[in-house]
């Protein structure tokens, strides 16, 4: 057992956080914000020229590292607020790709991920469903096609995305139940509601009305797709908590310096006690943040997939999602709390690290949804 | 990064629980995994058994005749004898007073005590906390004035962890009032039997006697069982404080309490169904699971980190607070998935083997107790206050 990074992981780390610093610090980020979509091309160009997108991704398409360094990368995409569709494309879809794709799919798609010319949504959640994984949208064989229709809701990244990952049940699937397409968003058929988000992100909701897929070239893999799909949320999760680790720990240190210049009844706040001991309990919180983080990556990289282990990383993702959660609501509040006034300013980071926080915990089930797939958990052991 | 233990890991693991299947008293267990009441007998008893396959010392380096653990083995060790209901390790004697005799006590010394923490001839007990300094333990008064070759000890320590068991205790007494209150404190090790020493029970809020006052008048102390540096104690408390960074966060022990909350969860009856099958007893389970997984990868991290040669600084004030907050809401649990069975106050069920009325008290008379008593948690070894202050000013820098 061990859980020390070794040098290069760091070294990854390092390059980013430096390269962030350098190209997205907090006056560049509002060019990114200022923009229809809230994304930068430029930015997303620079990041590809990096080899930050080829993180994770299979060796044979150009890939580096593995879970680790991506993990390692979301906390420095949480630290710097970063606004394009990184956790989408890259820790969400191209997994997904990369695990269920066909050969020629795998070929075709992942490299020019790695080239920054193709950025990704997964289209999975439905209004109906909240955070259940229930799917309604279905796909019919008409012929050599399928045909799509349905509803999603909140697909995130869904209004910069190149290409759309589609769950849709299959009526007639001969054994398969869900399966993922590849739908272009500028398709017959397609209609999309692009919308930002509190964070400063965007959306969309995707409307599917009778879209004609080839069944060979647009249908991703052939077996039947409910693992990897709940594979690739937890994935995501698990990308998500190191994203939101990454937001804790820089607002937390903001929160610091904040107390430590910002004067009243003539002397610093940050000597008052009350406010030490909220900062204590902020950097207890995001401490245990960052190993809930850490299992769950583990977990989801762990290649197992024995029926234990099924079930042990579904409730440790959920555990830590739970407790990231709880902690990123928790951190966010108290960090524009001890700001006072300016807490509630747009032109502070603060603010901005609060509402992403915030939509983190509200992404792929909230700490309460995750709290009950722990505690289901919990009845399902005692019966056994 | 591998969060599973290595197959030698494993390995070392199946050994230590192969040992305490063969050598654990069942009867001994069974007191522990139900809150009932351990004589001195049954304690030291168990460090025998330990002693006689040197592992009595689990944290002591082989020089001293420890095995020579790993910070993960170490863990492992806690884990599994925690886990089968052994009695804990006599902290005072092996975890507290002896890495301060290895690092700063006289060859001597060494020779003379270390062997006998070893093999359990010594029960250690600790004098640092008197009524007037607590938090502020620096602004104690218990003095010590040189004699010839002898320090004359002379004040009142309280909050003594069964002392009435003890058979030496490492105190703190001011031998110099001169300077800031840190610098005028020396650290003696003191014979329980030394004539003027006064061992008075206090008695606890579950009625249980654990703590003791102990009285010194004219208690002559060798300047031999001095350690280090007249004057110096305060550092070397220091050192004992940072020693105990991660047994702190006390995780064998709430591991197994919380299988033992489920497993009560499962037993009683709420209007004819398992307490576990309702959704919101079945929450608040999940939530402390929740936060005992946090803490443990935490606790893991920092083995790791220990490992790796790295030090982690002061996380150990997160893990108390962390820690002694999981024990508190486990033990309020336990408690409450009792209902109305948690009012009654039944002391001679806390008794091994009593069997008698009201019908089931063997099993949960001890819930209450425990719930009132795991109070302690987050006020002894440095107050939750207290441990969010040093996070403040050593790790925020505020």
């Amino acid at each position: 057992m061990q859980f020390e990074f070794n040098e290069e992981q760091l070294a990854l780390q390092e390059s980013v956080r430096r390269f962030l610093t350098q190209r997205y610090d907090f006056e560049t980020r509002r060019n990114s914000l200022a923009k229809p979509t809230g994304s930068s091309d430029e930015i997303w160009q620079a990041f590809a020229e990096q080899g930050f997108l080829s993180i994770g991704l299979p060796e044979a398409h150009g890939g580096i590292g593995g879970a680790t360094e991506l993990m390692l990368t979301m906390e420095e995409i949480g630290r710097a607020l970063v606004l394009e569709p990184y956790l989408s494309t890259v820790a969400l879809c191209a997994p997904l790709i990369a695990d269920h794709g066909t050969d020629s799919q795998q070929a075709d798609l992942l490299p020019r991920v790695a080239a920054g010319g193709l950025k990704l949504a997964l289209a999975h959640g439905e209004a109906e469903a909240r955070y259940a994984p229930t799917v309604r949208t279905e796909a019919r064989r008409a012929g050599d096609s399928y045909v799509l229709n349905g509803a999603k809701a909140t697909v995130p990244d869904g209004a910069v995305a190149d290409l759309l990952l589609v769950s849709a049940r299959m009526k007639d699937g001969a054994g398969k139940d869900l399966a993922v397409f590849l739908v272009d968003p500028n398709a017959p058929g397609v209609r999309l509601v692009r919308y930002r988000t509190q964070d400063g992100r965007s959306a969309a909701d995707v409307f599917f009305d009778d879209v004609k897929l080839p069944a060979g070239e647009k249908m991703l893999g052939v077996g039947d797709a409910t693992a990897a799909i709940e594979r690739a949320v937890q994935r995501g999760i698990a990308a998500l908590c190191a994203e939101a680790v990454g937001a804790m720990e820089a607002a937390n240190a903001t929160t610091i310096e904040y107390t430590k210049s910002r004067k009243q009844f003539g002397q610093p706040i940050g000597r008052f006690q009350a406010l030490q001991h909220r900062m204590a309990d902020m950097y207890v919180q995001a401490t245990q943040a960052r190993s809930m983080s850490i299992l769950a990556t583990g977990r989801c990289a762990a290649q197992g997939m024995e029926k234990g282990d099924e079930a042990l990383r579904r409730r440790d993702v959920s555990a830590a999602k739970c407790y990231v959660g709880k902690a990123a609501r928790f951190v966010g509040q108290q960090a524009v709390q001890l700001h006072g006034g300016m807490g509630m300013a747009d032109e502070l980071a603060v603010s901005h690290y609060f509402k992403r926080l915030t939509m983190i915990d509200m992404t792929f089930g909230d700490s309460t949804h995750h709290l009950a797939v722990v505690s289901d958990s919990i009845l399902l052991e005692s019966h056994t | 990064m591998d969060l599973e233990y290595s197959a030698a890991e494993k390995l070392f693991r199946d050994e230590i629980r192969a040992f305490i299947g063969k050598n654990l008293p069942k009867e001994v267990a069974a007191k522990v995994l139900g809150h009932k009441r351990l004589s001195r007998e049954d304690i030291i008893g168990w460090h025998r058994i330990l002693h006689t396959r040197g592992w009595s010392g689990p944290t002591w380096p082989k020089e001293f005749g420890g095995p020579g653990w790993t910070a993960v083995e170490q863990h492992i060790f806690d884990e599994e004898c925690t886990a089968a209901g052994a009695p804990p390790v006599i902290a005072f004697g092996v975890r507290m007073v002896a890495p301060v005799i290895m690092k700063y006590g006289s060859a001597a010394q060494q020779q003379f005590f270390l062997p006998r923490i070893l093999s359990g001839e010594h029960w250690w007990c600790q004098g640092y906390s008197e009524p007037g300094a607590g938090s502020d333990l620096a602004s104690l008064k218990t003095t010590a004035v040189r004699r010839g070759d002898a320090y004359v000890v002379n004040g009142q320590k309280t909050w003594n962890t069964l002392g009435h068991f003890a058979d030496w205790m490492f105190c703190l007494a001011r031998t110099s009032t001169e300077g800031r209150s840190q610098e005028g404190i020396s650290f003696l090790l003191i014979d329980m039997k030394t004539k003027g020493i006064t061992v008075r029970p206090i008695a606890l809020i579950d009625g249980e006697y654990e703590v003791n006052e102990v009285w010194l008048d004219d208690v002559e102390v060798p300047v031999a069982q001095r350690v280090g540096e007249e004057n110096k104690g305060w550092t070397y408390a220091k050192y004992l404080l940072t020693h105990e960074r991660v047994n702190i966060a006390r995780l064998g022990e709430s591991k197994r309490e919380l299988r033992s909350l489920k497993a009560i969860a499962a037993r009683v009856s709420n209007d004819g169904r398992p307490l576990i099958e309702d959704v919101r007893f079945r929450d608040a389970i999940a939530a402390l699971e929740i936060e005992l997984r946090a803490l443990e990868y935490t606790v893991l991290g920092v083995l790791s980190a220990e490992a790796a040669g790295r030090d982690p600084g002061a996380i150990s004030s997160a893990l108390k607070i962390s820690g002694s907050e999981i024990q508190q809401t486990l033990s309020e649990l336990k408690m409450r998935a009792l209902g109305p069975r948690a009012l009654p106050h039944v002391p001679e069920a806390l008794d091994a083997g009593w069997q008698g009325e009201p019908s089931g008290a063997e099993w949960w008379a001890a819930l209450s107790g425990r719930y009132f008593n795991m109070r302690k948690t987050s006020i002894y070894s440095g107050s939750n206050e207290i441990q969010r202050n040093i996070i403040a000013h050593r790790l925020l820098g505020l």
